[in-house]
């Protein structure tokens, strides 16, 4: 048998990252005591670094390594950047929340790392294996983030719950991938759709199969009706988690989802389209409707971000290349927009008992108007109205959705993103007319958050009044 | 003309002016103002070589900008005007500068973010009517939601946190069937341009689809019964020159709606179903001035008005399916459509006028019930001049701007049909007994109490604002023809794409 070594340039990225962070998690044993930030320094060069080297490496050629395991194309580029990009502001936001509530450990950035490396696998993953031990590196790394607080019930019962649910769905989707493994005879991405292709499987098994892989993607997108776990645990998870959580994996967990349905199953999308149509439809309704009736803010955005996820499906049902584009933008969108919604209850977390009750942002605009309009962008774009980016997200979904024959899909999402609205608007009304209960004025942590957070809030009004690059990445990388 | 960019100054001065005022403003509310009534002031002299330089001999359009915007999906910058925006452009222009002065000594908290509101506001206005893309147009459309929201809701009355809401929530799911409808005509046409919509062939269950959809976005905005309830809680609410913007210049988007997508893009569909949108005027004309008869609110009075008074648009509008079957040209046609777009124009003046005034009595008694006052005239003899003169401009009295559009309209009706003629011309008695009721309960008969006893008369602002609008409500009374002169083109031009079947 020859052993032959395979290319190790795709991967370049994934390597230099694990590499660097082993070698960080040693350091930071060493120097944490004598260098408290040494460790959140480390990693934020760590991944520029990352950045750095897959900008290089960028091209739109397929290369495929590793005996068929590892892809390396430009959706998978254009993924992990944004992946680096948002965690390197979830760093910045992290550092002064931990020191702020009293838990800074140099762990929380390694493991923040290493459940990127997680993610980079799982974006970059073209057999079944190698996406399983993707998703398992940035699970567990997250289960253990969001568990980092030990003297916080909430924080623990929430790791709980995602540690439990999320190992139910990592079964599940195991089980699939073995049925999948049963009807095609490989695990491999190419194979598998070659096979399906060829029409010689066992369709039953391989749709019993599907059914499983796509309740564990509903189960890690956090779509209705496997999305119980996603308001528990992003409400009892300390906010800077909340944000992580609530954004990298959301564009991880949409790359998985195309490189399994799409890379591997193109041929059952007939298939998989009804599937996802039931949970885009849910979704929508438990984003729109089941958000209305929360008090807190973290809870309603975590049910506002599963009406978010019923659009991203929206864009893989559309089944061909355009659709899934529109979905990747709309994740993007998404990731950007929930950066800045999160970052602003983390960059006000030290006022009172933690500023996450909508009603803590009655009279925002009279405690720091600058924030309240910071907040009114997030909310305007996140409900989807122009000239905010989140209304191209949604205009380009619905877009696909219509151009593939779906227009009563379309005017269902419109309805239940009108529905929504309400919501978005309730936060801008306690910000704006309500009085506030509190008059003293509300400043975030630190000079640096405020700039962080209304960068990406003004990204938000400037991407939507020039939406034209974004959307042609979107398009181009697929 | 000299290639400078007119329309776009018109959209983005106000708009980077609002942005500029909402952040020097902060605890300079003069400073605020001034600037802002500069800029108004400006943007209104900006748009007056629109007017001079217009060539009335084309229905095409004119000081036309575009540029690609979004490529991918052949979205352009495209800006133009014809006839049938024009003068709403302009009107649009003219109610900001009255707008900003209404508001000059009232606004007492949050000057700059009060100012930086309605002037970003006044862009949005103008681009909606200028927009020529329909993606660009809709982007114009609902963003115009997010600061009448905040005014609404800020400086409005007691319930104002419940009307905004209603108002909002109600002209966003009018207009998001619009979107989808955009969508499809886009996949069916190659582009979202709203000229390329005009032209293209579109089977009849599509365009009956298509028409319900741009019928549910604008009757909402008209608005039409029985979607106009959100209009009265708003008007109510609203401060007062939030009640201005709105009826003067929101309203009208429904109406340009229906001239600029609905006729032209879908004609079969709206000569098939343009019973529904007649009947739907008729009872806003009939019945909706009865509900304005019984009100005991000043505010929630003229709101109904305006429904009763908007409703001549539509029917205008619609008309001209039947006459051309009466008749067989478009003669008689193009008068009904000519009265409804002045109707349009003098609505604008008529009912921000209105509004004005139940203003200034709001500022100074802080009460919108008619049986507070009584005998006003006796303590404002000015206010009172003005008053009656708006309030017949109202009721259409002959030599104002309220008679033209009216009066073409019924003229219009009587040759579509005896039945929709009767109806119409009702208005003439239901208006007049609203509206002089009014007055009568208000301004005249004895000082009814000591509060109208300390009453003083208009200041010199206040008289400049409603000067200036008695000047126009009577020029385009007596002598319309300038105006008819401009949109005849573009009118003569739109009822021939109107009646032309695109099956």
């Amino acid at each position: 048998m020859n052993f032959v070594i395979p290319s190790f340039a795709p991967a370049m990225p994934e390597i230099v990252l694990l590499v660097l962070t082993s070698l960080l998690l040693i350091a930071d044993t060493i120097w944490s005591k004598r260098f408290q930030f040494a460790t959140y320094y480390a990693a934020q060069v760590i991944l520029i670094v990352t950045a750095v080297l897959i900008f290089m490496s960028f091209s739109s050629e397929e290369v495929i390594t590793f005996n068929g395991s590892f892809i390396h194309d430009s959706f998978a580029d254009v993924m992990k950047l944004f992946i680096l990009l948002i965690t390197f502001a979830v760093f910045l936001f992290s550092r002064e929340y931990l020191l702020q509530k009293q838990f800074y450990k140099g762990e929380y950035f390694t493991l923040g790392l290493f459940s990127i490396l997680g993610m980079f696998v799982m974006v970059s993953a073209y057999n079944l294996i190698t996406m399983f031990i993707g998703l398992e590196i940035m699970s567990l790394s997250l289960y253990a983030m969001i568990a980092m607080r030990k003297d916080n019930q909430a924080a623990l019962e929430a790791a709980m719950k995602y540690f439990i649910l999320g190992a139910l769905a990592t079964g599940m989707m195991l089980y699939g991938f073995s049925m999948i493994y049963g009807a095609t005879g490989s695990v491999q991405f190419d194979t598998i759709s070659g096979v399906i292709a060829s029409g010689k499987v066992d369709s039953t098994v391989l749709s019993f199969g599907l059914v499983f892989v796509v309740i564990g993607l509903a189960f890690k997108l956090g779509a209705a009706p496997f999305h119980m776990w996603v308001p528990d645990v992003y409400q009892g998870a300390p906010s800077s988690i909340t944000l992580f959580l609530g954004t990298a994996p959301k564009i991880a967990a949409f790359a998985m989802m195309y490189r399994i349905l799409v890379d591997a199953l193109q041929g059952l999308s007939g298939e998989w389209q009804s599937l996802l149509i039931m949970l885009a439809v849910l979704s929508l309704i438990v984003g729109a409707v089941v958000a209305i009736v929360q008090d807190n803010l973290k809870r309603m955005l975590a049910y506002s971000g599963i009406g978010h996820v019923g659009f991203i499906l929206l864009g893989v049902i559309a089944a061909n290349p355009d659709g899934y584009s529109s979905a990747m933008f709309y994740t993007i969108v998404y990731a950007i927009t929930g950066v800045a919604g999160f970052g602003m209850i983390v960059a006000l977390a030290k006022i009172g008992n933690g500023f996450d009750k909508i009603a803590d942002f009655k009279g925002m605009n009279a405690r720091n108007p600058w924030l309240a309009l910071m907040f009114l962008f997030v909310m305007f774009s996140m409900a989807g109205i122009p000239p905010f980016i989140g209304f191209y997200a949604k205009i380009v979904v619905l877009e696909e959705v219509i151009n593939a024959g779906f227009v009563w899909l379309a005017v269902f999402a419109v309805i239940m993103s009108v529905i929504s609205t309400y919501y978005y608007l309730m936060v801008v009304k306690a910000m704006y007319f309500d009085a506030p209960e509190d008059s003293s004025k509300v400043e975030p942590m630190s000079n640096q958050l405020n700039i962080v957070v209304s960068i990406v809030a003004i990204s938000l009004l400037v991407l939507g009044l020039m939406p034209s690059s974004l959307i042609d990445l979107a398009y181009n990388s697929l | 003309m000299f290639g400078f960019p007119i329309l776009s100054t018109l959209i983005w001065l106000p708009i980077i002016g609002g942005l500029f005022v909402l952040f020097i403003g902060r605890d300079k509310p003069s400073l605020a103002k001034w600037l802002s009534l500069a800029i108004t002031v400006v943007t209104f002299v900006v748009s007056i070589p629109l007017w001079t330089n217009f060539d009335t001999t084309t229905a095409s359009m004119q000081f036309v900008e575009k540029t690609p915007w979004i490529s991918h999906f052949n979205i352009m910058y495209h800006l133009g005007v014809d006839g049938l925006s024009m003068p709403l452009v302009l009107l649009t222009t003219f109610t900001q500068v009255l707008v900003i002065a209404s508001a000059w000594d009232i606004i007492k908290e949050r000057v700059e973010q009060f100012m930086g509101a309605f002037l970003i506001m006044g862009g949005i206005m103008v681009g909606v009517f200028v927009a020529l893309d329909s993606i660009l147009f809709y982007v114009f459309w609902e963003a115009l939601l997010i600061p009448m929201f905040i005014v609404i809701g800020k400086w409005g009355g007691k319930d104002r946190v419940f009307a905004t809401m209603k108002f909002f929530i109600y002209t966003f799911l009018g207009s998001v069937f619009m979107l989808v409808s955009f969508i499809y005509l886009y996949f069916q046409s190659g582009s979202f341009s709203i000229l390329g919509f005009q032209s293209m062939h579109i089977g009849m269950t599509a365009q009956i689809l298509i028409f319900l959809a741009f019928l549910a976005a604008f009757a909402v905005k008209v608005p039409m019964f029985p979607v106009h309830t959100w209009l009265p809680d708003a008007h109510v609410q609203a401060p007062t020159a939030g009640s201005v913007v709105l009826a003067a210049i929101m309203l009208k988007m429904g109406g340009y709606g229906f001239v600029r997508f609905s006729l032209p893009i879908t004609p079969d569909a709206a000569m098939t179903l343009d019973w529904l949108v007649i009947g739907l005027s008729l009872v806003a004309i009939f019945y909706i001035g009865i509900v304005a008869l019984v009100q005991s609110d000043m505010k929630k009075l003229v709101a109904y008005s305006s429904i009763s008074h908007m409703g001549f648009v539509t029917l205008g509008m619609f008309l001209a399916y039947d006459i051309i079957q009466n008749t067989g040209g478009i003669q008689g046609a193009s008068l009904g459509m000519e009265g409804a777009m002045i109707q349009m124009i003098s609505h604008g003046f008529i009912s921000g006028a209105m509004f004005l005034m139940i203003g200034v009595l709001y500022d100074r008694m802080h009460t919108r019930e008619i049986s507070a006052y009584g005998g006003v005239v006796n303590k404002m003899p000015w206010f009172g001049f003005f008053a009656v003169l708006f309030a017949m401009a109202n009721a259409g009295l002959p030599g104002t701007s309220g008679f033209v559009g009216e009066f073409m309209v019924i003229l219009a009706s009587f040759k579509a049909n005896v039945w929709y003629g009767i109806v119409a011309a009702s208005t003439l008695v239901i208006g007049a007994a609203y509206t002089l009721w009014l007055i009568k309960r208000v301004y005249f008969g004895p000082v009814s109490n000591e509060n109208v006893a300390k009453l003083e008369d208009l200041n010199a602002r206040e008289f400049a604002i409603m000067g200036t609008l008695a000047v126009a409500i009577v020029l385009v009374g007596v002598f319309p023809a300038p105006i008819i002169d401009v949109m005849h083109t573009s009118v003569a031009n739109l009822l021939v794409q109107a009646t032309t079947s695109k099956l």
